[in-house]
């Protein structure tokens, strides 16, 4: 950009002068910072992952660490049920949270979007949710499905469910009754990142489709999903990486139970290094858990050609 | 007026007077629903996120054993004894401490990269921008074993230095794209303007381009902060102490003790939910701004 302005403008001899004169290490000194921290705090940490994850480590048992080879992975893929539970489970959690997601947080968002009566106010409040999140949202919902004074108990009342039974100890109603705390915040980022999007949305071109007689529904077809589609494709994908990732919520809420009913594969690998100090093993797990990650985005993001010819 | 009145009302006049694109009169504008398509959604979707919060009220404001729907007779014990008993007050300091430190360390080392992203081309710029990008697939909490023996060998284990870095280098990618698209939308002439007027660079950064990122720096800080407040891995992690706990902290021991004290969950909860829920009221028409300035047309 640099190089671009300096062809273009006719160089008067001042400013060339001082323009030039630092931008050669400017651009480095700049990102120095960044840099040092991000391989400080995230490159180095993600190599030792992948080291350790060839390694038997455990600082509670020190006498059997040592070099693994990829016995860790062996284990994981042919003798741990419960490994492969948390994976289905991941991919369950995650494929039916962000869709519903992606759908209420549209709906939403369309609907803020119109001029109406209380719109700041509407917004503030049906957005607060997403500021509030992970362990709060925990606490507020096991607030609410306490099987004593909970929510539970006036639904009963009025003959929805039981007395009695709280919702998340039991291993048919713990799935949804955490998909519905997780949309609670979810569904506000969904609205919010789509609803600036809208506001980009030309509305000359809904004028003239109205001119041309299209239907309501046929102006969103036409011109608003088009136009959102980039947006919509990116958080998705950052939505899916982050609840894939999330573990803030299910820790809290669920713990992973009943019966490692809610455990995601990161909620495993947070129990087998943090409660159970099998650091090797967790590296593992982890290593895993990347490669999918990866290898899910990329394919996502071919199959939904983003950024392609759309602009 | 109904959808069907709306879109009928649209083709009538094109046969017959061609040539006035869109005659102006009475139409509905293209973002007037019929208030009923509005106001029934909303207002569904307004109880699901409103009940939560009042159940999170009435436990903490009515005295403890009462099953009433109405938090009346209002007793503020159980904000009285999670502040003091359970220590929330250290909890709330420490929060706020990591919070702001976390939004000005991000804000700044943002900044500077973000500068450099938006006006220069330099050798490992692309580079650097994938490596931006591969770190959102970066588990924070799947890095906790090899942060933590970092952090032990920094001996800075029990410090909340630990968790303000840990927590500033996960906003920073995010921060950095986004600041940098906001930098883009910056004319570059105005900046070459100052120049030219015997600026230099930091000064015409300072007073040209700096207050025109005003809206885009609040929707980053604020992230950074809220982001910081809510997160709560790395401080269960780094922090063993009880006096350098944070807030999530608080609210977990509370939600894992034997027999839960639902109201001082229910109060504590409300503590560490008002800085957040505070700052996002204030922001919010900034972050929707901000984030289709900087997130969407990257």
């Amino acid at each position: 950009m640099a190089q671009a302005a300096a062809v273009a403008k006719p160089p008067a001899p001042p400013r060339r002068r001082r323009a030039s004169a630092t931008p050669r290490r400017l651009p480095y000194l700049l990102i120095t910072p960044a840099a040092l921290l991000m391989l400080g705090f995230i490159a180095y940490p993600v190599i030792s992952v992948f080291y350790y994850s060839l390694q038997n480590y455990n600082p509670t048992k020190p006498w059997r660490n040592g070099y693994a080879g990829f016995d860790n992975f062996v284990h994981a893929f042919t003798e741990d049920p419960v490994f492969w539970d948390s994976l289905v489970f991941s991919a369950k959690w995650v494929f039916v949270e962000v869709g519903l997601q992606l759908l209420f947080g549209l709906a939403l968002a369309l609907i803020v979007n119109q001029t109406f009566v209380g719109r700041g106010l509407g917004r503030a409040m049906v957005f607060s949710p997403w500021a509030v999140s992970g362990v709060l949202t925990s606490a507020i919902w096991v607030l609410l499905y306490n099987s004593q004074t909970g929510i539970t108990r006036y639904l009963a009342d009025i003959g929805i469910g039981s007395y009695g039974t709280s919702w998340l100890s039991d291993t048919s109603t713990v799935f949804p009754a955490a998909i519905v705390a997780d949309l609670w915040r979810g569904v506000p980022f969904f609205a919010i990142l789509i609803l600036a999007d809208l506001q980009s949305v030309s509305k000359d071109l809904y004028e003239a489709a109205e001119v041309d007689g299209a239907s309501r529904i046929k102006q969103f077809w036409h011109i608003t999903l088009p136009h959102l589609k980039d947006a919509i494709i990116l958080s998705t994908l950052l939505r899916a990486v982050w609840e894939f990732n999330n573990v803030d919520l299910l820790y809290t809420l669920t713990g992973g139970g009943p019966a490692g009913e809610t455990t995601t594969l990161p909620l495993y690998i947070a129990n087998t290094s943090v409660d159970a100090h099998n650091f090797g093993y967790a590296s593992a797990l982890t290593t895993v858990a990347f490669v999918i990650l990866l290898f899910c985005s990329l394919v996502y993001l071919r199959l939904s050609k983003f950024g392609g010819e759309s602009k | 007026m109904s959808v069907k009145e709306a879109t009928k009302a649209a083709p009538a006049p094109a046969p017959t007077a061609p040539e006035p694109p869109r005659p102006a009169q009475g139409r509905r504008a293209w973002d007037e629903a019929p208030r009923w398509q509005i106001y029934l959604p909303l207002g569904i979707y307004l109880v699901f996120t409103l009940i939560p919060f009042y159940w999170i009220l009435l436990f903490a404001l009515r005295p403890a054993g009462s099953t009433s729907l109405v938090p009346w007779p209002i007793t503020f014990d159980h904000f009285e004894k999670v502040w003091t008993e359970r220590s929330f007050g250290t909890y709330f300091a420490n929060s706020v401490l990591v919070g702001v430190a976390t939004l000005v360390m991000t804000t700044l080392v943002a900044l500077a990269g973000g500068y450099a992203l938006a006006r220069f081309d330099f050798k490992i710029k692309r580079a650097f921008m994938l490596a931006l990008l591969c770190s959102q697939f970066v588990p924070g909490a799947l890095l906790l074993v090899p942060l933590f023996e970092i952090f032990a060998e920094l001996q800075m284990i029990n410090s909340l230095g630990s968790v303000i870095l840990a927590e500033t280098v996960f906003q920073l990618p995010l921060s950095m794209i986004l600041i940098s698209n906001f930098i883009k939308n910056v004319p570059y002439s105005l900046e070459e303007a100052a120049w030219v007027d015997g600026c230099n660079r930091m000064t015409a950064f300072r007073i040209v381009v700096l207050p025109l990122l005003r809206p885009g720096l609040i929707a980053v800080g604020s992230f950074a902060f809220v982001h910081s407040w809510n997160h709560f891995l790395f401080a269960l992690m780094f922090l063993n102490n009880q006096d350098k706990q944070t807030i999530p902290v608080g609210l977990n021991t509370l939600m894992s003790a034997d027999s839960v004290d639902l109201g001082a969950l229910a109060a504590g909860g409300i503590i560490a939910a008002v800085p957040v829920v505070l700052v996002f009221a204030f922001i919010q028409k900034w972050l929707i701004t901000g984030f289709s300035a900087g997130a969407v047309k990257g």
